[in-house]
C-alpha cells in the first residue's frame, strides 16, 4: 500500500471522524445549553431530534406528492423549518412541564424520560411505526472527490456547514447579543439577575426552545445519515449527555472540545477494532476521566 | 443506643405480613401457573424496586443502571443453568460438543476461562453475591469519594448501563450476544421448566422477596437508616459532622446492588432465559418508575408499584399495545409531578383517614385490629 | 430580533408556539393520511379477528386489509369438505383451540422496532394467504381465526407472547419470528409445549425442530450457491463479510468463510459486524475501501440497511466501482433503503417480486389489491405465504389438527401455486426450492440475472459446522 494510499485513507478517516464530531456537536450544543443554563436534564433530547428529522422526512413526503419538481429545493427550507417546530415544541414542554420541576433535577430527568416515552409513541401512531427516510435531493448524495483517491461524502460537508453555522450562530448569542448577556447573568446568579429586571421565566422559556430548536436541527441533519424511526432519539442520548457532562456544562469550549474528542476516539478505534468494542473503550474512558476530574474538561462556576 | 437497638414496630410486621399474605396465598389460590409464572417475574422486578427505596428513597441517590446488577446476577445463574445444559450427550450434534450452543456458533472451540468455575452451584450462588457487590464496591469508591452525586452520578450510572449493554452484546461467542443465554433446562437435575417447578419457585421468590423487605426495613430503622435520611436531605451537615459520607453511600449501593442481582437470578430461573434487553437503560429506568409509581419512602409500596405497573403493562400491551406507551410515559410525569410519593403516599394521605374513620364508626375489636394492619400496611412501608 | 422578543412579541411567540407544533401535527396526519391510502384502513375481512383495539388505528393500517372480496389462487376450487364430516373430537384431541366452525392460529411477527421494517410484508402474507383459504371454505370445513401479537423486535417478547399464543391460547399453529435470534427464542417454548411453528426466513440452518417448519431457504441454499455463482461470473476471489451482529449473520460468515476458502480458493479480506440498528459505518467503509475487496458479501439486517447503503453511495463504492452481494435485503427493505442508493447491486434469494410465471402474477395481483397498489413483495413475505398454505395441506393430509399428526403427514407435500414456481416439502422440515440472484433497479424492483435448479435442502452440510 503505496504511501499516497495510506495518506488517502488517513484523510477519509478523519473525515468520518470529522462527520461523527458534527453529529455529536449539533445534538451536544442543544443539551449543553438547556443542562448548562438551566441545570435541566432533558432525557426527551433525542425525540426533539426526532422531531427535526421528521419535519423534514414530512417535507419531503409532500414534496413527492405533490411538488416532484421542487425535490431539489425543498431540503433547506425543510432544515430550517425543523428548527422552528422542533422549538415550539421544546416552548410548550417548557411551560406546561418543565417550568414546575426547576428545583429537582433528579425528577426533571424521570419526567422527561416519560415525556419521550410518549413522545415515541407519538410518531408510532400518528406517522409510522417502521424506520423512515426522506428522498435527498441530488446534490446531498454521492461524494465529491478532491483527489482521485479521496472521497468525501457530500452529505457530511452538509452536516459540517450546519454545524458550523450553528456554533458561530449560538456564540454570536450568547456574547454577542443582549439575549446573551440575559441568559449568562441568568445562569451565574438567577436571583441578582431577577432583582435586576431581567425575566428570568422568559429567559428559561427561550433557552429551552432554543435548545430543542437545535436538536431539531440535528434530527435534520441526520436524515442524510441513516433511516428515522419511532426510536431513533434513544440512540444517540446517552453518548449526548456524557458529551455534555465531559465537556464541563455551560461551556461551549468545552461542548466542542469534547464532542471533537470524543467522536475521533471513537472513529479511530472502530478503524482498528470492532466497533463494540470501540464504544465500550470511549465510553469506559471518558468515565474514567470524569471519575477524576468529575467537573469535566472545562468549567466555569455555575450557580443556580 | 437506643437508635441501634429500635425495633421494628408491630405495626411494620402486621404490613409485612399482609404482603406475605397475598404474595404466599393469596396469588397462587388466584391465578393460573402461567399467570402466576407472570407474577413471579415481576416479583424479581420487585427485588430492584426494593432496593431503589433504600438507595434513592432514602439515600437519595438515584441510580439509572440498577439493570446492570439485576443482569449480572441473572447472568451467573444463567451461566450455571446454560452449562448444565450443555453435557455433551446433549450437544452431540456440534462441532465442538459440550459447550453452549451459542459458542459453537461462534466457532468457539473451548469453554472460556471465565465459564469454567460456573459449573459448581456454590460458585454461582456466591458470585450472585459477590460479583455485584464488588462491582458496586468500584464504582461508589470511585464516584462518592469524588464527590459525584445527584444528577452526574444518574448520567454515569446510565453509561455504566450501556457500556455493559454494548459489551455483551457485543461478546456473542462469550456472553450469547443479543439473543442473551437461552433454552435453560435444568438446575442440578431438576427441571426447572416443569409445573411444580414453577410452583416451587415462585414460593422461593415470594420468600426471598419478603426476606429482602424485611431485611431492608430493620435496616431503614438502624442508625445507619437515618444517617442515609439525612444523607438525602443535607449531605454536607452529615459531613461536617464527622461521619464518612462516601463510605455510608457505598454501602448502601452495594447492598441494593446485591439485591438487584438477587432478582436477577430468580428471574433467570423462573423465566429460563436471561438477555441483554434487561441490562440497558430502558429497563433500568422502568425499575425506577415502579418505585416511584409505589412510594419511594415504602418498601412495601414498592412491591405493589411493581405489580401494579406490571400488570397495566401486561394488559394493555396486549389489549391496547398503541395506547400502552402514552400510558407510561403519562405515569412518569404524573407520578413526578402530582403524586411524588407514590401509592404509599396516596395511602397515607386518603386511605388511612378513610379506614380510621371507619373503624372509629364500627368500634369492635376485630375491625380496630384490620385497621390498624391496614394502617401499617401503608405507613412505613 | 430585539422586536420579537419584547413584550409586544409576547403574544406572537405564545401563538407560534402553538400553532407551529399543531401544523406539525396536521401535517403528520395528512402524511398518515397519503400513506394509509395506498392501504385502507378498514377491517371487514372475517377471517382475520382484530383482537387489539376494535377500531384500527394508524398503526395498524399496514396490517388490517381492505374490505374487498381476495383474489384467489389460480386453479383452485371451493372445497367441498363439511365440518361435520370431521367431527371436533376426532381431529383435535390436544385441548387446541378448536371448534365447530373455526380453528384458531397465531401471527407473532415484529410490527415495531427495527425489524418492523421487515417483517410487516410477513404479516400481510399470512393474512392473504389465511382469508384466500377462508374464502376457499376453510380447512376441514372450518374457518381460520386469527390472533396476532407483536414481538416488538426484542426477543424476549417473542418468548413471552410465543408462551401466551401456546398456553394462553392454545392455536393450533404459529405463522411468525423472522429474526434467528427471535427464532431461537421461541424454540424452546415451542418444544416444551408441542407447538408449531411456520418459520420463513432465509437463515443459517444448523436446525431441525420438530416442532418448526423453515419455509425459507436454509444456508446451502442461498449463501452457498449465490457464492459460487459470483465466483463464476465475476470471478470473485476476494471476499469482504459484514453483517449484523448477531447469530444469522455470523453464523453464515461462519458457512460463508468454509466456503470461500476451501471449496472456491477465495480469501476473507475482512470480516466486521455491526450492532443491530447500527446507524454508523463510516469507519467499516473506509475499511472496506482499503481492502479493496471483489466483492463485499452483506448481511446487514433490518433498518439499518438504510444507513448501510446510504453511507457506501455517499462513500462513493456503487455498483460501477464495485461488486456488492448482499443475503438480506428484500424489495421490504428497498422500500426504506430507496433504489437509487442500491442500483447495480446483487441479493441472492428465492424469490423475487419481478419473477414471471402465472402463480407468482396472480399472487402478486391478489397481495396489491389486500394491501395497497404500492405494495412490495419480499423473498421472507412469500416464504410467509406458504406458511398457511403447507399447514392446510398437512392438516387435510392428517384430518386432524394435532401437531404429532400434523408433522407427520408433513413430508412430500407440494405446493403447486407457490409464486416462486414449486416447492416440496422435505422430511427434514425445510423446502425444495430454487436459488435466483437479482440485480437492484432504481425503481426498487429486482431484475433476475440467475435461476439455479431445486436444490435440496441440508441444514447439516457436512465440512461447515
Amino acid at each position: 500500500m503505496s504511501l499516497n494510499e495510506i495518506g488517502s485513507m488517513v484523510a477519509m478517516q478523519g473525515f468520518s471522524g470529522l462527520s461523527l464530531f458534527t453529529v455529536l456537536l449539533l445534538m451536544a450544543l442543544g443539551l449543553a445549553i438547556i443542562f448548562g443554563q438551566m441545570g435541566v436534564i432533558n432525557m426527551a433530547h433525542g425525540e426533539f431530534m426526532a422531531i427535526g428529522a421528521y419535519v423534514v422526512y414530512l417535507f419531503s413526503q409532500l414534496t413527492q406528492n405533490f411538488a416532484p419538481g421542487m425535490r431539489e429545493v425543498y431540503f433547506v427550507p425543510a432544515v430550517v423549518a425543523a428548527f422552528f417546530v422542533a422549538a415550539a415544541v421544546g416552548y410548550l414542554v417548557e411551560v406546561l412541564l418543565i417550568r414546575r420541576l426547576y428545583k429537582r433535577p433528579l425528577d426533571t430527568l424521570l419526567a422527561t424520560w416519560g415525556l419521550s416515552l410518549a413522545m415515541q409513541q407519538f410518531f408510532r401512531t400518528f406517522i409510522n411505526p417502521k424506520e423512515v427516510s426522506a428522498e435527498l435531493p441530488e446534490w446531498l448524495l454521492g461524494a465529491f472527490n478532491p483527489t482521485p483517491s479521496i472521497q468525501v461524502p457530500r452529505n457530511g460537508i452538509f452536516v459540517m456547514g450546519l454545524t458550523i453555522l450553528v456554533t458561530v450562530g449560538v456564540y454570536l448569542l450568547m456574547l454577542k447579543s443582549r439575549w446573551g448577556i440575559r441568559i449568562r447573568a441568568t445562569t451565574q446568579n438567577r436571583i441578582m439577575s431577577s432583582a435586576v429586571g431581567i425575566n428570568t421565566d422568559r429567559v428559561d422559556r427561550f433557552t429551552f426552545a432554543l435548545g430543542c430548536g437545535i436538536a431539531g436541527l440535528a434530527g435534520a441533519a441526520f436524515t442524510t445519515i441513516g433511516s428515522t424511526g419511532p426510536t431513533s432519539g434513544s440512540l444517540y442520548i446517552v453518548d449526548t449527555f456524557l458529551v455534555v457532562v465531559f465537556g464541563g456544562a455551560a461551556n461551549l469550549i468545552g461542548t466542542i472540545a469534547s464532542a471533537f474528542s470524543i467522536a475521533q476516539a471513537q472513529s479511530l478505534l472502530e478503524f482498528f477494532l470492532t466497533s463494540a468494542m470501540a464504544k465500550v473503550l470511549t465510553l469506559l474512558t471518558i468515565i474514567i476521566i470524569l471519575m477524576i476530574r468529575p467537573q469535566g474538561l472545562f468549567t466555569t462556576k455555575v450557580r443556580t | 443506643m437506643n437508635l441501634l437497638t429500635k425495633k421494628i414496630s408491630k405495626n411494620d410486621l402486621i404490613g409485612v405480613i399482609v404482603l406475605a399474605a397475598i404474595i404466599l396465598v393469596l396469588f397462587p389460590a388466584v391465578f393460573s401457573i402461567f399467570r402466576l409464572n407472570l407474577i413471579g417475574k415481576y416479583l424479581t422486578y420487585a427485588f430492584v424496586g426494593v432496593s431503589l427505596v433504600l438507595l434513592w428513597g432514602n439515600g437519595g441517590i438515584l441510580s439509572l443502571g440498577q439493570g446492570v446488577f439485576f443482569g449480572l446476577g441473572g447472568y451467573c445463574m444463567a451461566m450455571f443453568l446454560k452449562l448444565e445444559a450443555s453435557d455433551p450427550i446433549s450437544t452431540k450434534i456440534q462441532t465442538t460438543p459440550g459447550i453452549p450452543d451459542f459458542m459453537d456458533w461462534n466457532q468457539i472451540t473451548r469453554l472460556p476461562l471465565f465459564w469454567m468455575p460456573f459449573k459448581s452451584l456454590t460458585f454461582t450462588i456466591l458470585a450472585i453475591i459477590l460479583v455485584p457487590a464488588f462491582f458496586s464496591f468500584i464504582i461508589g469508591v470511585a464516584m462518592f469519594k469524588r464527590r459525584v452525586g445527584g444528577v452526574y452520578f444518574a448520567i454515569i450510572t446510565q453509561a455504566v448501563a450501556l457500556i455493559l449493554s454494548v459489551l455483551i452484546v457485543g461478546q456473542q461467542g462469550l456472553t450469547g450476544g443479543i439473543n442473551g443465554i437461552t433454552d435453560l433446562k435444568t438446575m442440578h437435575g431438576w427441571d426447572i421448566r416443569s409445573d411444580s417447578a414453577k410452583y416451587i419457585l415462585y414460593y422461593v421468590n415470594g420468600a426471598l422477596l419478603i426476606g429482602c423487605v424485611i431485611l431492608t426495613r430493620w435496616v431503614l430503622s438502624t442508625k445507619f437508616g437515618m444517617l442515609l435520611l439525612a444523607l438525602r436531605e443535607k449531605e454536607d451537615r452529615v459531613r461536617f459532622s464527622g461521619y464518612d459520607v462516601a463510605n455510608f453511600k457505598t454501602l448502601a449501593f452495594c447492598l441494593s446492588a446485591v439485591m438487584c442481582a438477587i432478582g436477577g437470578a430468580m428471574f433467570t430461573l423462573q423465566v429460563g432465559f436471561m438477555s441483554p434487553s434487561f441490562v440497558g437503560i430502558t429497563p433500568s429506568i422502568e425499575m425506577v418508575i415502579y418505585t416511584a409509581v409505589g412510594g419511594r419512602m415504602s418498601v412495601i409500596g414498592a412491591v405493589f408499584g411493581t405489580l401494579l405497573v406490571n400488570f397495566a403493562k401486561t394488559f394493555f400491551s396486549e389489549q391496547y399495545p398503541d395506547l400502552w406507551l402514552f400510558l407510561m410515559g403519562g405515569t412518569f410525569i404524573g407520578v413526578v409531578m402530582l403524586f411524588p410519593d407514590g401509592l404509599a403516599g396516596l395511602y397515607e394521605r386518603y386511605g388511612k383517614p378513610f379506614v380510621a374513620r371507619v373503624a372509629s364508626k364500627k368500634k369492635s375489636e376485630p375491625t380496630v385490629a384490620v385497621a390498624a394492619a391496614l394502617e401499617s400496611g401503608g405507613k412505613h412501608g | 430580533m430585539q422586536s420579537v422578543f419584547s413584550n409586544r412579541g409576547r403574544g406572537y411567540r405564545g401563538a407560534l408556539s402553538l400553532v407551529l407544533p399543531g401544523a406539525f401535527l396536521c401535517a403528520a396526519l395528512s402524511i398518515g393520511a397519503c400513506n394509509k391510502s395506498s392501504s385502507a384502513s378498514t377491517t371487514t375481512d372475517s377471517s382475520a379477528k382484530a383482537e387489539k383495539a376494535a377500531a384500527p388505528t394508524p398503526t395498524e393500517r399496514s396490517t388490517e386489509a381492505s374490505g374487498a372480496a381476495v383474489l384467489l389462487p389460480p386453479g383452485l376450487e371451493k372445497s367441498t369438505i363439511k365440518a361435520a364430516d370431521y367431527p371436533t373430537a376426532k381431529i383435535m384431541t390436544t385441548g387446541l383451540k378448536v371448534d365447530d366452525d373455526s380453528v384458531t392460529v397465531g401471527i407473532l411477527h415484529s410490527t415495531t422496532g427495527t425489524m418492523a421494517i421487515s417483517e410487516t410484508g410477513s404479516v400481510q402474507a399470512e393474512k392473504l394467504a389465511i382469508a384466500q383459504i377462508n374464502a376457499l371454505g376453510g380447512i376441514l370445513g372450518r374457518q381460520i381465526k386469527v390472533i396476532q401479537e407483536d414481538g416488538a423486535s426484542d426477543w424476549p417478547t417473542f418468548a413471552e407472547k410465543a408462551r401466551k399464543l401456546l398456553v394462553n391460547d392454545k392455536v393450533a399453529a404459529v405463522m411468525g419470528c423472522w429474526t434467528s435470534a427471535s427464532r431461537k427464542a421461541v424454540l424452546p417454548v415451542f418444544e416444551k409445549e408441542n407447538g408449531l411453528l411456520y418459520y420463513p426466513t432465509f437463515y443459517e440452518g444448523l436446525e431441525q425442530s420438530k416442532n418448526v417448519f423453515y419455509t425459507g431457504q436454509e444456508a446451502t441454499q442461498q449463501i452457498l450457491a449465490s457464492l459460487d455463482w459470483v465466483n463464476k461470473e465475476k470471478g470473485a476471489k476476494s471476499f469482504y463479510l459484514i453483517g449484523s451482529d448477531y447469530i444469522w449473520p455470523r453464523t453464515s460468515m461462519k458457512i460463508a468463510r468454509k466456503h470461500i476458502e476451501n471449496v472456491l480458493k477465495g480469501t476473507v479480506v475482512g470480516e466486521e459486524f455491526a450492532p443491530l440498528g447500527n446507524t454508523q459505518f463510516g469507519s467499516i467503509i473506509n475499511k472496506i475501501k482499503l481492502k479493496k475487496p471483489d466483492v463485499i458479501f452483506a448481511a446487514v439486517v433490518g433498518g439499518s440497511n438504510v444507513a448501510w447503503f446510504k453511507q457506501l453511495n455517499a462513500a462513493g463504492v456503487t455498483a460501477a466501482t464495485q461488486t456488492l452481494l448482499t443475503i438480506s435485503v428484500t424489495e421490504d427493505e428497498v422500500l426504506g433503503i430507496g433504489g437509487e442508493n442500491l442500483t447495480g447491486f446483487f441479493s441472492s434469494m428465492k424469490y423475487f417480486q419481478s419473477l414471471d410465471n402465472p402463480n407468482n402474477k396472480s399472487f402478486v395481483e391478489a397481495f396489491k389489491k389486500m394491501w395497497g397498489e404500492k405494495s412490495v413483495i419480499g423473498d421472507v413475505t412469500q416464504a410467509g405465504y406458504l406458511g398457511p398454505w403447507i399447514w392446510k395441506a398437512a392438516v387435510e393430509k392428517a384430518g386432524s389438527f394435532d401437531v404429532d399428526k400434523v408433522v407427520a403427514a408433513s413430508p412430500e407435500i407440494e405446493i403447486k401455486i407457490a409464486p416462486e414456481g414449486y416447492v416440496k416439502v422435505h422430511a427434514n422440515h425445510h423446502l425444495w426450492s430454487k436459488a435466483r440472484i437479482g440485480k437492484a433497479k432504481p425503481d426498487g424492483q429486482w431484475e433476475v440475472v440467475h435461476e439455479s435448479d431445486l436444490i435440496e435442502p441440508n441444514p447439516f452440510p457436512k465440512g461447515y459446522q
